[in-house]
């Protein structure tokens, strides 16, 4: 076998240093944390396993994680199709195409708490834009700060506004990409727009996709910032996700060992299901 | 220096553990270079670094599950793992 020069791996420590620093030894400090049981002072006590059977079996966690999904389920239904629906009727060339890049791009420079902070001002209804409309205007009863449904369709609506444009712009960076001799070619053979979607703009974009639903997974699974600011996990529970429950364990209980193990299960969760999604959405272009 | 750190020798052993495993991965990468990829029985081609990927990630899961579902003690879980482990590195 041909040796290969591996020098180059050296220009990888400084990022190994890098992450070694601001993500390994933290973390390695939660798994130390999941173990034990502080009250402050940095003096801990032994605890075991306690604090995972805990967590595993609590109602208020399986009741998180279950928003958790099915917040990040939902905003991926909705966004990848949307967002792929969008970068497919932007212009290709000219005048148009610069515009609506930075139209698209303007949400995500938004900082999140910004995000959260306006949409709350928006919706809320009695003296938000959209909260007063709907309420007086259309006579449609929806208030976020009551009602679990209306919480719900606000957090949504905001990711789907503040992310879409994610997918958006990965999708276009893949459509733009393809030569334009794939269409001459689907023209000659009378091929339907439908088909040139399924067999040529799909598959080009295949790899740019996996990596807007694996961000877009990443980042709704973890979200706390938005939803903390616009409805601060309520109505009742009925918005705190996982990350929201999380903060409320480790900072508003001060339980340090639980909340350990809980983000631990949190990112085992995380790990699994990007490790899934990816292998099966490469799984073909390795064999 | 490492007191807020909070260590304690099971955890330690934990990384320890850990980090010789990529050790280990990393000698049998100079000695024999390219990762041994090859497909296994789940259809997925695997080099040796996402065999040790697999089998620890499927021990997280395997003792999370026992934890929640029967409770101590560990040693069917621990017993489990091993022979998950050693699958991984033969079949996966």
């Amino acid at each position: 076998m041909k040796t290969e020069n591996q020098k180059a791996w050296f220009f990888v420590l400084p990022v190994l240093a890098l992450v070694a620093f601001n993500a390994l030894i933290p973390m390695m400090t939660v798994v130390n944390y999941s173990v034990q049981e502080t009250f402050g002072d940095n003096v801990f006590f032994w605890q075991g396993l306690d604090w995972f059977q805990q967590i595993l079996r609590s109602d208020r966690f399986h009741a998180a994680l279950g928003r958790q999904f099915m917040f990040t389920f939902l905003i991926l239904i909705i966004e990848v199709p949307l967002g792929i629906a969008i970068a497919l009727s932007m212009p290709r060339k000219g005048f148009w195409v610069p515009v609506c890049l930075v139209l698209m791009a303007l949400p995500m420079l938004i900082p999140w708490n910004v995000v959260g902070a306006m949409w709350n001002i928006f919706t809320l209804p009695d003296i938000g834009l959209l909260g007063y409309f709907l309420n007086h205007v259309l006579g449609i009863s929806y208030d976020m700060t009551q009602d679990p449904v209306a919480a719900w369709v606000t957090i949504v609506t905001m990711d789907v506004w503040h992310w879409t444009s994610l997918v958006v712009l990965l999708a276009y960076a893949g459509l733009v990409s393809i030569p334009d001799a794939y269409y001459q070619a689907a023209k000659i053979d009378g091929a339907s727009n439908w088909a040139v979607f399924r067999f040529i703009q799909l598959p080009k974009m295949k790899t740019v996709l996996t990596i807007a639903i694996l961000l877009r997974f990443m980042d709704s699974f973890n979200i706390y910032t938005e939803p903390f600011v616009l409805t601060g996990g309520g109505p009742g529970n009925s918005t705190t996700l996982l990350s929201i429950d999380l903060v409320k364990i480790a900072l508003g209980q001060f339980d340090l060992g639980p909340a350990a193990a809980m983000s631990l299960i949190y990112f085992a969760i995380t790990l699994l299901v990007s490790w899934l999604f990816y292998t099966l959405m490469t799984k073909d272009d390795l064999n | 220096m490492l007191s807020w750190m909070a260590w304690t020798w099971p955890t330690a052993l934990l990384f320890i553990g850990i980090f010789s495993a990529i050790g280990v991965l990393i000698i049998a990468e100079i000695r024999h270079p390219g990762g041994a990829a090859r497909k296994g029985v789940l259809g997925l081609t695997t080099t040796r670094g996402d065999r040790l990927f697999i089998s620890l990630l499927g021990t997280s899961y395997i003792f999370l599950a026992w934890l929640g579902l029967v409770g101590m003690p560990l040693w069917w879980p621990l017993g489990l793992s091993i022979a998950w482990g050693i699958f991984c590195f033969w079949k996966v």
